[in-house]
């Protein structure tokens, strides 16, 4: 079964086409940043009115690079939450009328679904391989969430963020040392290069919880910044190479073992026969790392590629509900900007 | 942006920040605007977090930098917004700000100097001063008269 999968809830376009819920034929990201410089230099804040200038051309491409026609794709799925309602409604949208256009099911999908779901991409099989229940931590950008999935298509949240995302820690803690954006890969890099002689920062905890609170972390980073005069930024403060890769080296560390103590945190009050990560977050080599060595069960960690938003990851959740629930005409969906995971 | 009236209070902790925003949300109503400015780590969501649940909504609140916008639902919706990512004027208009501003519910505004122009002169303006670690002075400028009994109340209550 080929599956068409739509993406748009943040600032990527992204379509995929997916065998079987495992296999992609193509996998197409239109990035807004790049987008963007041959419009002028205009910051993808607002990304509705960019999608609907890159969706088609985005699936026409999917198609041609998967080199199937769209009489042999099965079924649409398409994020219809959470994220930015205006970047939703024009992947929703679009699935809607190519489905009527090509008298296809339509199958909403929840983003959230979609990122634990690339752990099947790439011809993977994580519940034969390892098995359920699994662990999952979800960490991006604009998402910080533990879940337990008991069974395909059955989860429960048991720990979220309280207020900052952790890649909005990266992003936020980049900004104070003069790195660019997305802050995650920047940071990384500099934390190559570090001895590791800062003061360590501190991880952030929430008592009889398994929720995570990382905006203090962040405002720690700020303060020791602003203590060494390297923060707020003047044309005379600039910290050096030195500075800079040790500050990211600090935090790097400080929130990859936050998120890892939640996890063993999680382990103990669940059993789980392992651990997978999702999100851009879980593109970062030293959480990886970290994690596999702290781990005695499996780690399952999509490749870098596959943990960033994609269309791919929507289609393989499409697929393993299409399998367990059929589809259903459902050309009334609408889109859920806090839709919830259930 | 003109102000007529000011008034400082200080907070000496994330929880004080917290209770002197419950005031400011059991305090505000439909059609009202708040502004902060802040530094990051000044507290802002912190100070949010306190206005509504002052609204009468219990949920955390979350950052909106990722997502801009979210929205909290007491007796009527509160929209809590967030202009960190915006750095071009042309891209804040394309938030289409206005329908939130007049609309139907409560706007709590984050990094609000990024889009100065674009609020009304009856706004709630308030700008948290990093003092210490901790300690941060929450200055607030404003026009309507609505806002003096607020002023009036945070006296009162703190």
């Amino acid at each position: 079964m080929n599956i068409l999968g739509i993406e748009t809830s943040c600032d990527d376009t992204a379509i995929s086409i997916v065998k079987d819920g495992q296999s992609i034929k193509s996998n197409i990201i239109a990035s807004q940043v790049h987008m963007h410089e041959k419009y002028g230099g205009i910051i993808p804040e607002i990304a509705s009115r960019e999608h609907f200038l890159t969706i088609i051309p985005t699936i026409n491409e999917s198609l041609y690079e998967s080199g199937l026609t769209h009489k042999e794709i099965d079924c649409i799925a398409v994020t219809n939450g959470p994220g930015l309602a205006g970047s939703l409604l024009v992947g929703v949208n679009a699935a809607k009328g190519l489905g009527l256009a090509w008298d296809k099911p339509v199958m909403p999908i929840n983003h959230l679904e979609g990122h634990i779901y690339s752990g099947w991409l790439d011809n993977k099989n994580p519940d034969k391989e390892v098995g359920f229940p699994l662990i999952c931590l979800i960490a991006s950008g604009g998402h910080t969430e533990m879940v337990l999935m008991k069974n395909h298509l059955t989860y429960e949240i048991i720990g979220k963020t309280r207020d900052d995302a952790a890649g909005e820690a990266f992003d936020k803690t980049a900004r104070v040392l003069r790195l660019g954006f997305p802050g995650g890969p920047e940071i990384q890099k500099e934390a190559e290069s570090a001895n590791g002689n800062l003061d360590p920062f501190p991880r952030p905890e929430i008592k009889d919880s398994l929720d995570f609170s990382l905006s203090g972390l962040k405002t720690a980073v700020v303060n020791r910044a602003i203590k060494e005069n390297i923060y707020p930024h003047t044309d005379f403060n600039a910290p050096n190479n030195e500075i800079v890769s040790e500050y990211s080296f600090a935090f790097q560390e400080a929130i990859v073992d936050t998120l890892i103590r939640n996890i063993s945190r999680a382990l103990k009050n669940f059993e789980a026969k392992g651990v997978l990560l999702g999100g851009g977050v879980a593109a970062n080599s030293r959480l990886r790392e970290k994690m596999a060595q702290n781990l005695d069960i499996p780690l399952i960690a999509p490749k870098p590629y596959l943990c960033t938003d994609n269309g791919a990851m929507i289609a393989s959740a499409a697929y393993y509900r299409i399998k367990q629930y059929g589809t259903s005409p459902t050309f009334d969906m609408d889109v859920v900007p806090n839709l919830k995971l259930h | 942006m003109e102000f007529n009236n000011e008034f400082s209070i200080n907070s000496n902790s994330e929880e004080a920040t917290i209770k002197i925003g419950n005031v400011i949300g059991e305090n505000i109503s439909i059609g009202d605007i708040v502004l902060l400015i802040g530094d990051l780590g000044a507290g802002k969501t912190k100070l949010t977090q306190g206005i509504i649940n002052g609204l009468g909504c219990s949920d955390f609140v979350r950052s909106p930098t990722f997502v801009l916008i979210t929205e909290y639902i007491a007796d009527f919706p509160i929209y809590h917004m967030d202009l960190y990512r915006l750095d071009t004027s042309e891209s804040i208009d394309r938030l289409f700000l206005d329908e939130y501003l007049y609309g139907d519910g409560v706007c709590v505004i984050e990094w609000a100097d990024k889009g100065d122009e674009f609020f009304p002169h009856d706004s709630l303006m308030i700008k948290i001063e990093n003092i210490s670690e901790t300690a941060r002075k929450l200055n607030f400028n404003f026009n309507r008269k609505s806002f003096k009994d607020l002023v009036e109340k945070l006296k009162g209550a703190l």
